[in-house]
This record gives structure tokens, sequence and C-alpha cells, in this order.
């Protein structure tokens, strides 16, 4: 037997049917990284192909078709089964209760329930990808899904449907237990800027995952039952379809980028000690592009044949949108001004991350314009923006809070060293992968092309070239984690000198969290002289 | 391989234009992105832990700071945003006495069909310094036309047309490609742009056999298909006559009024009881399914022939 004091929600219960049937949040965080991991992994190895398939200007690997499976095979799971539940239902699982003094989400078994469907849908997902896969691209335009795309079509549609439950019931959950469940004295003033994000990315998770599920829900109506709704030939048209995917999948990038700010946002004021610069203004914007994002969905349509008024309208609010995510970055790099600054490995994906965001930020600028986006839209630049936003951006945000909380999750530490050596070789190795990239788009070498002119080759030798780097930095952390597990020094509760409420109970965490509910006596990142001024009260 | 391409070939003063407009986008770009990646490395180095640089100044009031760059940031995206769209406007602004070409992509070519009756594929002649339009329609799934050389595309969408004009003032051939993915051979959907002096162009039209003009073969269809019966003189139904009906304005039973282009006269074939003229019966049969893509071109290259001359020419 533990003596109470030993006792965390690791080796509170034992047993499979304890994990499968838990209502911990901290232990369903944990099922949904195993999940995540998986995905990214197979993500990743489509990837890997795509760009091993590229090196050369002819077919390298297989035919035309197998290519159009593989990068359609990447783009679903990254977005879906990836970046889209990648921080919230990890570490919004695990730390957002911890962060505001809770002992659990607000409805447990939803938060199980949701588990169930991500990876219900996923693995529907997946054997639809492996029993020969699909064809149309992750973003499943018509006519062409409806009457010329082949393979196992509806099942991979199915799957996305049914994981669409997850992210509406985890935001849910999340929206809830912020309202509801805060501890005496956490005013919303008081809440860490990830739960702020968190809560924003919620809002956008029950918003617009529906419009998802509509769009996909008449999808399958059209290709099964031939109900005319997006097909010329069947009277319907091809541009609502866009309107209505992008009306989602627009908002769907801040559901990746905006927990990734939440991360930074934390890991940038404990690592320079001192308060978030400018914390209300971080925190509305957040909200800021929560709502913005939802009026630009048509930037993605700018040559498709909407109105011209329409473009010029979404030109600028896409202008307008980039805003408060340009202000967010000017408040970090301030937030660093007179600070006792740390690197550690958090720190250095978290300057990664604002590097990264930064050009991706910049470089969707350009595709503001609309002349510009005329001829980079559907090329490798277009490519290379997003990347730099959901693998630069959220990845980057994603290792930096792996990275930070880690201590917390598992009660060990791991070798700093190396993890600094990893943030430092997925950096190099993402630019060398994606710049590259912005230049071929520009050139004019449209994506989703197998063979291409040889011209473009030597860009496409050098990002191959840095996607075998940035694989490498990506698989380093799998085995110091592994490490860490098991041989990894044992973690105090406060390793990095950190203010939250996360940090004031044992790491790893007792089930209840806190062995009485703190009491939160003053705002987040308070630093005296660089010493922390914990949030909780003394108990 | 082919060193290092840096920038692309340019076959248009449109293009020199966008480049331009991308080139001062790069210098913000460079400037934004150096100013912060300076002063984070500036103060990470600076206010490094363990150094005793002096931290007495630290900033308390930082609602100036966040007004101020709140401001400018707002002010030079304002300014983007109008310079690039007067500039797209251009696009919206076809020249009146354009050379309209018709271009028909389908899974896995383009065809282009010219006003001479000449046809290609995967391959677009045109003169230098004449402006083109071209007007596209898609036989199955969306395609998009894009010449980098000329910084433009478009996707073409099908059941509609859709247009786009250039005019390319450097005689060579560019890339033509498809870019919105149309499936298996999306990658092997393009050819070349040959752009050429006006003697060579003549030429190379003559070269093509001699051809019926696409309106003379679109005179032809137009009896073929019966659309004479009832649209000339002794017809056994009541219908308009379509001389001088294109690009003049059409009142319509539902009270509004469209001007006759190339979509309208296409839908009116397609889909007649859609946009139906006023003072008329909807009797007119749809020819949907029944008239290709390339006879539609002719068809509407005919009724086109037969409206009013275009003004400049
Ligand atoms: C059965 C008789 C009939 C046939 C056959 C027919 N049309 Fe028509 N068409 C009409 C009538 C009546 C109208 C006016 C009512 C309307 O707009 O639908 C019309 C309208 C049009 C218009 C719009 C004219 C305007 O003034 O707005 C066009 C263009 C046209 N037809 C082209 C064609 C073509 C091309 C064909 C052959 C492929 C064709 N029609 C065959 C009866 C016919
Ligand atoms: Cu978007
Ligand atoms: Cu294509």
């Amino acid at each position: 037997m533990h003596a109470p004091h030993d006792e965390t929600y690791l080796n509170a219960r034992v047993g499979i049917r304890s994990w499968l049937l838990t209502t911990d949040h901290k232990r369903i965080a944990l099922l949904y990284f195993a999940g995540i991991t998986f995905f990214f992994f197979i993500g990743g190895i489509a990837a890997t192909l795509i760009r091993l398939e590229l090196i050369t200007p002819g077919p390298t690997l297989g035919s035309p078709d197998f290519y159009n499976r593989l990068f359609t095979m990447h783009g679903i799971v990254m977005v879906w089964f990836f970046l889209i539940p990648s921080i919230p239902t990890t570490m919004g699982n695990f730390i957002l209760p911890m962060m505001i003094g809770a002992r659990d989400l607000a409805f447990p078994r939803l938060n199980l329930l949701s588990w169930y469907f991500y990876i219900a849908g996923g693995l529907i997902t997946i054997a639809a990808l492996l029993l020969g896969g699909i064809d149309t691209g992750w973003t499943f335009y018509e006519p062409y899904s409806t009457f010329y795309a082949t393979g196992y079509l509806i099942l991979a549609v199915f799957g996305i449907f049914v994981s669409g439950f997850s992210s509406i019931l985890t935001g849910l959950n999340f929206i809830v237990t912020v309202h509801k469940l805060r501890a005496p004295g956490m005013t919303w003033y008081r809440l860490p800027v990830f739960v702020w994000s968190t809560y924003a990315t919620s809002l956008i998770l029950i918003l617009a995952t529906p419009v998802l599920a509509m769009t996909l829900l008449m999808l399958l109506a059209e290709r099964v039952l031939h109900v005319g709704l997006f097909s010329p030939q069947l009277g319907g048209d091809p541009i609502l379809f866009q309107h209505m995917f992008w009306f989602y999948s627009h908002p769907a990038v801040y559901i990746m980028i905006l927990p990734s700010m939440g991360v930074i946002s934390e890991i940038v004021p404990v690592f320079a000690r001192k308060p978030l610069f400018g914390y209300k203004f971080v925190v509305w914007c957040s909200i800021a592009i929560a709502a913005i994002g939802f009026l630009v969905w048509g930037h993605h349509m700018f040559v498709a044949g909407q109105s011209l008024y329409a473009s010029l309208a979404f030109s600028f609010l896409s202008y307008l949108v980039a805003v408060p995510s340009a202000i967010k970055v000017f408040n970090w790099t301030a937030t660093l001004h007179e600070g006792w600054i740390r690197f550690d490995a958090p720190m250095l994906y978290a300057f990664g991350f604002i590097g990264l965001f930064t050009i991706g930020g910049l470089t969707g600028l350009f595709l503001a314009a609309l002349p510009i986006d005329v001829h980079v839209t559907d090329t490798y630049f277009i490519v290379a923006h997003f990347h730099y936003i959901m693998v630069g951006g959220a990845v980057m945000g994603f290792f930096a809070g792996l990275h930070y909380w880690w201590p917390k999750i598992t009660g060990r530490l791991y070798p700093d060293y190396w993890a600094r050596f990893a943030a430092i070789l997925a950096f190099f190795g993402f630019n060398l992968t994606f710049f590259p990239q912005f230049i071929l788009g520009y050139l004019g070498m449209p994506r989703r092309y197998q063979s291409y002119p040889p011209e473009f080759q030597i860009w496409h030798v050098l990002s191959s070239a840095g996607a075998s780097i940035l694989a490498f930095g990506y698989a380093l952390p799998l085995f110091y984690f592994a490490w860490s597990i098991l041989r990894g020094s044992r973690a105090s509760a406060n390793p990095w000198g950190a203010t939250g409420l996360e940090w004031s109970t044992r790491s790893p965490p007792p089930p209840e969290n806190f062995a009485a509910t703190p009491t939160v006596v003053r705002a987040p990142y308070q630093y005296d002289q660089g010493k922390p001024c914990m949030q909780a009260g003394d108990v | 391989m082919h060193g290092f391409p840096w920038w692309p070939a340019t076959a248009s003063a449109y293009a020199g234009t966008i480049d331009f407009l991308f080139g001062s986008l790069l210098v913000v770009a460079a400037l934004t992105s150096g100013l912060v990646f300076f002063l984070l490395l500036f103060f990470a180095n600076k206010y490094r832990h363990g150094s005793n640089a002096d931290r007495s100044g630290a900033i308390r009031k930082t609602w100036r700071f966040e007004v101020a760059w709140t401001a400018a940031t707002l002010l030079v995206f304002v300014g983007m945003a109008v310079w690039g769209s007067t500039i797209y406007l251009r696009l919206y602004n076809p020249p009146a006495d354009a050379l309209q070409i018709f271009i028909v992509g389908k899974q896995w070519m383009w065809k282009a069909q010219h006003p001479g009756g000449q046809r290609e594929i995967n391959e677009l002649h045109v003169p230098v310094g004449q402006d083109v339009r071209l007007v596209m329609a898609s036989q199955d799934v969306i395609h998009s036309f894009f010449v980098p050389a000329l910084r433009i595309k478009q996707d073409v969408v099908p059941g509609r047309y859709e247009t786009m004009w250039f005019r390319a003032d450097k005689v060579g051939r560019y890339h033509l490609f498809c870019a919105e993915y149309c499936g298996t051979d999306h990658a092997h959907m393009g050819g070349w742009l040959t752009v050429m002096n006006p003697r060579d162009f003549a030429n190379w039209l003559e070269d093509q056999g001699g051809q019926t003009t696409l309106a003379a073969q679109g005179e032809e269809l137009f009896r073929r298909y019966g659309c004479s019966g009832c649209h000339e003189s002794g017809g056994t139904v009541r219908a308009p006559h379509l001389e001088g009906v294109f690009g003049s304005p059409v009142p319509l039973s539902d009270g509004s009024v469209v001007i006759a282009d190339e979509r309208y006269v296409r839908d009116s074939i397609l889909n007649p009881k859609g946009q139906v003229a006023a003072g008329y019966a909807p009797v007119m049969p749809t020819f949907a399914g029944q008239v290709s893509e390339d006879d539609l071109a002719k068809l509407v290259a005919y009724i086109e022939s037969i409206g009013p001359e275009r003004s400049g020419s």
C-alpha cells in the first residue's frame, strides 16, 4: 500500500479497466496523448513518403494515384486527428482544471465519451485509408467528391463526422468548466492566458464543428443518394461546398493555433521571470481572433469565382484578423524586456514558435493581398505558409507545452541537454523544409503535383533534406521522454519556478489535484525580482 | 538540375506590377521580422538570467505601447489591403476589343478554340502585345488555369463560364498548369503558353489549316440543334430574335435586367427556365446534357457574332 501522500493519479488505481473507464481528466489526457502520438506518427510517415517522392521530378515511389492517396491521408490525419485535438485534449484536459483550481472538468463522463468518439472516428478513417485510401485531398472539393473520387470516401468522411462530436463535447466541457469551477478568488482577469485561449478555442469548436458536420452529411447525401447539392450535374453549386467547408476550416486554423499561443503565453513569462506584458490585450486578442476568424473564410476562394465584392471584403477582413496575432508577438517580445531569462527547452521551443509563427503570419499578409493570392494560391507558397502556421506554430507550441508540463504530468525530469538539442534541430530542419517552398510557390510550382518541371528540382531536394532533419528533431523526444519515464530523476512540485496553481500541487498530482481547494490571491505571472509569487494563497 | 531559379519568368507588364507589390511586401516583412527577431535576441542576451543588466526601468504602463503598435499595424495593413485591391480590380475590367479564345478544361487536358476555328490541346498560342480574353468552361470537375509568367490563375468551375484576360508583352514559351487538384493526372494537365510575334502568329493560324470560323460552325449547329426553328422568322413558336442580343441589356420576366454576356447565353441554352426573357412564354427546352462544352462555345460564338458590333473594333 502507498502511504496517502504518495498516492498520485497514476498509481491510485491499476489495471486496464481503470484507464479505459476512467473519468479523471488527467488520465483521459494521457489516453488522448496515446491517440495523438499514434496519429502524428501515421501522418508523419505519409509526409516522409511525400518528401521522398518529390526528390525527383518524375514518379519515384509509385503511381500518381498512390501519390494522391498519400497527400490526402497526410492532410486528413494531421488536420483532424492530430492538429485539431492536439493541445486542447491533452494539455487542456490535464492542465486547465488544475489551472483554475478545480478537481476535474465539469462533465467527467462526457470527457471520456469524447475520447471514444475521437478514437472511433480516427480508427474508421484510418481503416478507409488503409483499405485503399481516398484521392480527394483533405478538402473534398465538389463535384470531384461526388462523382469522380474513388476509394473509401464514404467511410473516411463518416470517421471525420464521428470525431467531430469529440470536438463539440470537449469545447462544451471546457466552457462550462471555466464558467463554473473556478476556485475562490480566481476572477476572469486572474485566469492564466492558456485558460483564456482554450476558452476561445472552445467557442470555435462548438460553433464551427457543427457546420463541418452538416457539410460532410450533405456530401454523403449527394454521393450516396444523389441529392443535388453541390454538383452542377445534379443542379447543385460547387462554390456552395467551398463556402461551407471554409466556414469551418478557416476557424479550424485558429483551433490549431490559439492553444499554442496560450502555451507560449504561459512559458514566456515563466522563463523571463516577469509578468506577461499587456495581459489584458493578449487575452482580448484571443477572443478577437476567435470572433473575426469566422469572417474571413472567403480568402480561400479568391480565384474560385466568388463575387468581386466578396473578395474585396474578405481581403480586408483577413488583414483585420492578423492584427491581434501581431499584437501578441509584440507582447511576447516586450515581456522579455528587463527579465531574468532562462533558456530551458520549453523556452527554446517558445522562441522557435515566435520565430516561425512570425514568418507564417507575415506571409499570410501576402496572401491576403488579392492579386498576390491570385498568383500564389494553390502553389507551394500556400503550402509553406500554412505549414509555418500549423507545424512551425501549432506543433512547436505543442512541443513547448509538452516539455513545460512534462514534469508535472509524469513527475519526472528529462535530460534538458537533449531536449534543447531537439528544439534547435526541429527549428533548423523546419526552415530548411519549408522555406524553399515559398520560393517554389512564387516560381509557380502548383501543389498536389507528383511530377513537376525539372527546373524546380533543386528546391524540392533541399526541402526533402530539411524534412529528414525535421523528422529527426521530432523523433528525438520519443527517446529521451521514454528515458525520463524509466530513469529520469523525480520532479519537484514547481521545477520551473512558475506561479500557476498547477505548480502548487505535487508532481505528479494526486487524483483529486489539490489536497484542499486553493484560494487565489493574485494575478498570474507575478514575480518579485525574478522570484515567483504563487497565485494560490497559503492553504 | 537547373541551378537555383529565384524568380519566375515575366511575360506581361501586369506580372511586373505584381512583382513590385510582392517585392514591397517582402521589404515590409523583412523589416518587421528583422525588428522582432533583433529585439528577441537582444533582450534574450541582455536580460539573460545571471546578467547584471539594469532592470530598474520595467515598463508598468503597457497600454501606450499597445495602442501605438495596434494603430501602426492597422495602418500598414489597411494600406496593403487597398493597394492589393486596386491592382486586383484590373482583372475584372477586360478591354472591349480583346481577342477571345474559348477554353475547355477536362480531366486531364486544356482544349482551346480560336475564333478562326483553330483548335489546340495543352497549348495556347497568342500574339504578343494583344489583349486576350479567355472564356473558360469545365466538362467535369474544377480545374484552374494558371500561367505563372503572367501571375494569373482562375478556377474553372463546371456549370458556368469563367473569364480572365491578359496581355503578354514578351515573346516566349511559358508554363501552363492546372492549379486545382482534379484527380489522377492533375500534374500532367498542362503544357505551354506560346507568345508570338503578330506575323508568326498569323502564320501559325494559317498553318492550322483552312478552318471555318467558330461563329460559322456555331451557325451550322444553330440549325442542327433546331434553334433556328424557333429563333428565326417564320418559326412555329414566338421566340426572341437573337440578332443584337449579345452585349445588350435583356429585360427578364421577373422584372430584372441582365446584360447578355457569355454566361447568360450559356445559361439560356442549358437552363432556359432560370432566366426567361420578358414577354415570352418559357417554352424553350433545355439542352443540358445534349450540347457538349465544345459545341456550346461555338453556339455562343455565333450568337456573339450576330450581336451588335463590339465597341472599339
Ligand atoms: C421551342 C423553341 C425554342 C428552341 C428550339 C430554342 N429556343 Fe431559345 N428561346 C425560346 C424562347 C421562347 C425564348 C424566350 C424565353 C426564354 O428566355 O426562355 C428563348 C430564349 C433564348 C435565349 C435568350 C434570348 C434573350 O433575348 O434573352 C437564347 C440565347 C436562346 N434562346 C438560344 C437558343 C439556342 C442556342 C437554341 C438551340 C440550341 C435555342 N435557343 C433553342 C425558344 C426556343
Ligand atoms: Cu483561412
Ligand atoms: Cu488539375
